[in-house]
């Protein structure tokens, strides 16, 4: 079929749900018909994957949830030309609910075009704005639009982007680095991975923007190395770009050269920060060192550097095409533009998602989001990963900008969401969190080192149970000594997801010390697992899976537990089909 | 400081991954990945040999290797099994999983099976949040896991089937 084409979303999470099967198998069907099967990336509405969308005669339809059969249902209408009304995601209400308020500057691109291909992105207006920069703008121009869109630095810290480029263009050195922080460290966020695997040329233009505003010559994309469909398709990216000469020397025939690869990280958390990463991007362990000198004085091999998060530099391009004011007019408090984030946890639709400043927290987590994927009701959404904090439902009108966020004792961060409902206890989450924060601690400042695993103690303790009132105390002390003499944010932010739950959820904490129990059902030491009598119907499921042999019963006969036995790992709740296993 | 088990072969590789990488101190990382990438884990007579090569203390690159997570130090099993413990995954019961695959080959988390099939790790996110909780055997990942449904996955393996 001529006027026909067919896109399957070939993201990461597109990939684990099934779609390259799902492309695999339409390919033998269409290649053989001539019709057009192209390869795009992540739409952001990954719940709903795998997602193949055909466009017909000019018209788009967005389907997901597609399996092999469904598969065959979508190849017979791209023959008949009747689309079936099912499993459309984006032309549905549903559909409707979670795009509507969405705004896309840096996703705009993302599981529309094909990121391996170049001309796609050139279609899509790619590299006009270089283009423009380099022939209509002074590099000091390009600077102060950058400066007037009021874009801040999307990594966590929140810095002035324009303010940033403008340390680097007035730092002496004749050569200057650029770097591109890939690390996203954040464990339940995915808004780098997405936009580089999604639209890696618009980064990759946002740095040559930021080059020739700064005059940097040479460029580094730090990326994780659990992201290997990122770093293929950004190598894909630089190699295709040198070819068309906006990568390299004398980029569109001017005097202006940049160079750039991708560096790979190798599995510490740490090296998200700016210091860190340019030590590992030297080849060395990723110690954060103080501040200053400012990486803008004396960068990767004492170069001066500019580092910008992923996000960041996904942005320059449009604000350069459109101006500042295109940008700015999406403004809230003293926060401007768009913000990536990555709705995920207990929530119905979870994907990527990318909205207006001024958005409240509920018309996130509610109406995009439709609520949480239990049907339970919503406790807490946390932001900002280990330095963030759990903001509580009654607060979730509160808008999201930097300040707003801040003043709630979470911080914005690169944009991780994740939703938390009633079956999740907040003080194993606060215990979660500073686990993982003492196991990346590099080691450096004492109280970093030592002070994070003295709360993690006194966490675990009140998680078994064995906590004292006095040790809610404590751990504010402890979490001020931290915070005030720690050398980088890693030991500066790590108390805040324990002191936000302490602060909204003192209750929660009350309840395993005082009454020894855990609320959410969560804590191993403060629950029995029991069968529920009446809805036992004897089918011996769970005392095949118990690894302890803790369960007892005849076929058809009511089921036992042995408290004594059972180490409460959960599987036979999981495993029973009528429910009849229960947490007290 | 030569070293003492670099048998010639291993010298003569040793050669190869610095030429093919550089031998810049920049390149320490990406060196060690290398070797990683070519044996599953750093062998110490590898890494030995590659520091004589490039004439750099042994102890500095081993100071690099084990600041990092990814590096191993012991050989790995056929197939390695990755646990998502990323936020999302972990809210979503991650720890299920991970009990059910130990329980499954019976080998801790961080541990390889004694006839060498399975090594079982886990991992801070794998970036597939919205399919919580997630699991990745080499380079597959899979989501919306449950105990059961990861079992399955993990006899399949068991029996040759990928
Ligand atoms: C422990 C720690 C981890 C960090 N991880 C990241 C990260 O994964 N990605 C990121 O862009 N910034 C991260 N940052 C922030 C960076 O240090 C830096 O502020 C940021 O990359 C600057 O870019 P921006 O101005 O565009 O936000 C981290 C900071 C700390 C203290
Ligand atoms: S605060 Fe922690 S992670 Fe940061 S430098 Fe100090 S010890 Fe290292
Ligand atoms: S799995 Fe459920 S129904 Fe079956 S024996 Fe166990 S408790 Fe009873
Ligand atoms: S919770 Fe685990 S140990 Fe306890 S009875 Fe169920 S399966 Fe056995
Ligand atoms: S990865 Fe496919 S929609 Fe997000
Ligand atoms: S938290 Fe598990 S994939 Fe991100």
């Amino acid at each position: 079929m001529e006027n026909t084409r067919v896109f399957v979303g070939l993201g990461s999470c597109g990939i684990a749900a099934g779609a390259q099967d799902i492309y695999d198998y339409m390919e033998t069907e269409l290649k053989p018909a001539g019709t057009d099967l192209e390869v795009t990336s992540c739409v952001g509405m990954c719940y709903a994957e795998p997602i193949v969308e055909i466009e017909y005669e000019g018209e788009r339809r967005r389907y997901g949830y597609v399996d092999k059969k469904f598969a065959d249902e979508l190849l017979e209408s791209v023959k008949t030309g009747t689309f079936p009304e099912k499993n459309l995601i984006a032309q549905s209400d549903e559909g409707k609910e979670y795009l509507d308020r969405q705004v896309k500057i840096v996703l705009k691109n993302c599981g529309i075009i094909n990121p391996e291909s170049i001309d796609e992105y050139l279609e899509a207006d790619g590299y006009k704005a270089l283009t423009k920069c380099v022939e209509e703008y002074k590099p000091e121009e390009v600077v102060s639009i950058v400066k007037d869109s009021g874009l801040k630095g999307r990594g966590g810290a929140g810095f002035l982007t324009g303010l940033k480029w403008s340390f680097l263009a007035g730092a002496k050195g004749d050569y200057k680095y650029l770097v591109c922080n890939a690390d996203e460290g954040d464990p339940g966020a995915f808004m780098d991975r997405s936009v580089l695997e999604g639209d890696p040329h618009k980064v990759i233009e946002g740095m040559l923007i930021a080059a020739y505003a700064t005059g940097a010559k040479e460029g580094v994309i730090y990326c994780r190395a659990e992201y290997p469909l990122a770093i293929k398709r950004l190598n894909i990216a630089i190699k295709a770009g040198e070819e068309k000469n906006f990568i390299g020397d004398n980029i569109l025939g001017t005097d202006f050269s940049f160079h750039l690869h991708v560096k790979e990280g190798a599995g510490a958390f740490v090296c998200g920060e700016e210091t860190a990463l340019m030590a590992s991007i030297e080849g060395k362990r990723g110690m954060p060192r103080l501040r200053p000198p400012f990486p803008a004085n004396s960068g990767i091999n004492k170069s001066p550097t500019n580092i910008n998060n992923v996000e960041t530099y996904g942005n320059v391009p449009f604000i350069i095409l459109n101006g500042a004011e295109s940008f700015n007019k999406y403004a809230f408090k003293n926060s401007y533009g768009t913000k990536v984030f990555a709705l995920a946890g207990k929530i119905k639709r979870g994907g990527l998602i990318e909205v207006p400043m001024g958005l409240t927290i509920r018309e996130i987590v509610t109406e995009i989001g439709g609520g949480t994927s239990s049907g339970r009701p919503v406790k807490a959404v946390q932001m900002g990963g280990p330095a963030g904090g759990c903001i509580p439902e009654r607060l979730f009108d509160t808008p999201i900008d930097y300040d707003s966020i801040n003043e709630t004792g979470a911080i914005m961060g690169s944009g991780g969401m994740v939703v938390m409902d009633d079956s999740t206890c907040m003080v194993d989450v606060a215990r979660y969190f500073l686990a993982f924060t003492q196991n990346e601690s590099c080691g450096k400042c004492t109280f970093c080192r030592i002070g994070t695993k003295r709360m993690l103690e006194i966490l675990t303790r009140i998680t078994d149970g064995k906590g004292e009132m006095e040790d809610l105390d404590k751990l504010v002390e402890l979490a001020e000594h931290i915070s005030k003499t720690s050398l980088c944010g890693l030991g500066q932010l790590a108390p805040n997801p324990v002191l936000t739950t302490i602060k909204y959820f003192r209750e929660e904490y009350e309840a395993h010390i005082k009454d020894h129990k855990c609320p959410a059902g969560v804590c191993k030491s403060l629950i029995t697992i029991q069968v529920i009598p009446d809805k036992c119907t004897g089918c011996t499921l769970c005392a095949r899976v118990c690894p302890v042999s803790a369960i007892e019963g005849e076929r058809k006969g009511i089921h036992v537990i042995d408290p004594e036995t059972c180490t409460r790992c959960g599987l036979c709740i999981e495993a029973c089909n009528f429910d009849a296993i229960e947490v007290v | 400081m030569a070293c003492k088990d670099c048998s010639n072969a291993v010298l003569e590789e040793a050669r190869q991954i610095v030429k093919q990488v550089g031998s810049e101190p920049e390149k320490v990382i990406p060196l060690l990945q290398e070797i990683q990438n070519r044996h599953s884990y750093l062998p110490d007579n590898l890494v030995e040999a590659v520091a004589e090569v490039m004439e750099v203390p042994a102890a500095d690159i081993y100071g690099v290797a084990t600041f990092y997570s990814q590096f191993r130090f012991t050989p790995m099993g056929k197939h390695l099994i990755k646990v998502c413990k990323g936020t999302a995954c972990h809210v979503s019961g991650a720890d299920l999983l991970t009990a059910s695959i130990s329980d499954e080959l019976g080998v801790e988390e961080g541990g390889t099976t004694e006839d060498m099939l399975f090594t079982l790790e886990t991992v801070a996110c794998l970036g597939c949040c919205s399919l919580a909780p997630v699991v990745m055997i080499d380079d597959k990942v899979y989501g919306k896991l449950t105990s059961s449904k990861v079992r399955k996955i993990v006899k399949e393996y068991k029996n040759g089937k990928h």
